[in-house]
């Protein structure tokens, strides 16, 4: 039988300490205007959004490692996790990539 | 055969060699469900990114109309009750069937506590007239014709997604009252605790959803 390993309290009040600073952090800086730079191709994002899903994505790390116990999982779990998050890289990026590049190629077609 | 081993038998279905390797499989079956949720959610994400492109400073004017305190508040709320689930997971683990019947109704208080500040920004949202159909009216915005049809599509999302959201919670807290009974009368140990650990696991997805709500919605704009 496998050893069931079995998460101390002490871990879950320290992640819950670090998602409340995190939100804390979050709210913060969005009072702040970090200006929007040119990243490629024309594509302008602000430095304001990318800083809120850096932040929310290590917010969910934290949830999903410790609350969720999969650094503790096996590996076939973890690697199905990680699938899944794979699909939605592909749904998310080859749809935005499609958006984001309609007008290069003069004319916009399907809109 | 000793009366241990036929007690977990009972919990142990024939087609699994012992209870981890059960355990397992349950385990990796709420993954997929979950994984299953995650492309939903995606989804939904991902129409708004692409309407916010599009619409950009609709989509702006009508997020500032959100309150960043109450959605700010909720999600403390709602990590706070990710952390009393946690703690019911781990009371169910170690054996503590009185705390584990606490946790999981502080966990059920928490998440109506979600749900009643959701409420009050949902009648906000009403007495503004910013509920999407023949009602909606973009003058508290100060936004008129296209920007205001506009707006109007920033809060069909806000509402699909944030409803979603919530008629998620509202599934889960039946279920985690349903754990709390029969957590009392003590059919969750350290031999035995499934259930209490796949509610979990769908309880954090919930504040994971939101995790990514409150930025999109309330903070980029």
């Amino acid at each position: 039988m496998r050893e069931e390993h079995v998460v101390s309290p002490r871990i879950y009040f320290a992640v819950f300490g670090a998602l409340l600073l995190l939100t804390l952090v979050t709210v913060q800086v969005a009072a702040i205007d970090l200006g929007e730079p040119e990243l490629l191709f024309g594509i302008r994002v602000p430095w304001n959004v990318v800083v809120a899903l850096a932040i929310a994505c290590v917010k969910a790390a934290l949830v999903i490692l410790f609350f969720m116990h999969v650094k503790y999982s096996p590996r076939l779990t973890q690697i199905v996790i990680g699938a899944a998050f794979v699909w939605l890289f592909i749904l998310l990026s080859v749809t935005l990539a499609d958006y984001w590049s309609r007008g290069w190629i003069g004319g916009n077609p399907g809109t | 055969m000793s009366s241990e081993t036929a007690g977990s038998r009972s919990l142990l279905a024939h087609h699994f060699a012992d209870m981890g390797e059960q355990k397992d499989a349950t385990t990796l079956g709420m993954w997929l469900f979950l994984a299953q949720e995650v492309m939903f959610f995606g989804g939904l994400f991902l129409v708004y990114a692409v309407y916010r492109f599009n619409f950009h400073q609709a989509f702006a004017a009508a997020s500032h109309h959100l309150d960043v305190k109450l959605g700010a508040i909720n999600t403390a709320v709602l990590i706070g009750s990710s952390l009393t689930m946690a703690l019911a997971v781990h009371a169910a683990a170690v054996g503590k069937r009185k705390q584990l019947v606490a946790f999981l109704l502080l966990t059920v208080l928490l998440g109506s506590v979600f749900l009643g500040v959701k409420a009050v920004e949902y009648a906000d949202k009403y007495h503004h007239h910013l509920v999407p159909g023949p009602s909606f009216s973009g003058e508290v915005l100060h936004l008129e014709g296209d920007r205001a049809r506009q707006a109007e599509m920033y809060f069909s999302l806000y509402f699909g997604m944030t409803g979603l959201h919530a008629l998620h919670m509202i599934i889960g807290i039946p279920i985690l009252l349903t754990l709390a009974v029969k957590g009392w009368r003590g059919a969750y140990g350290p031999a035995y605790n499934t259930p209490v650990e796949l509610t979990g696991l769908y309880w954090h997805f919930v504040d994971i959803v939101w995790i990514f709500l409150f930025p999109f919605l309330y903070l980029i704009h």
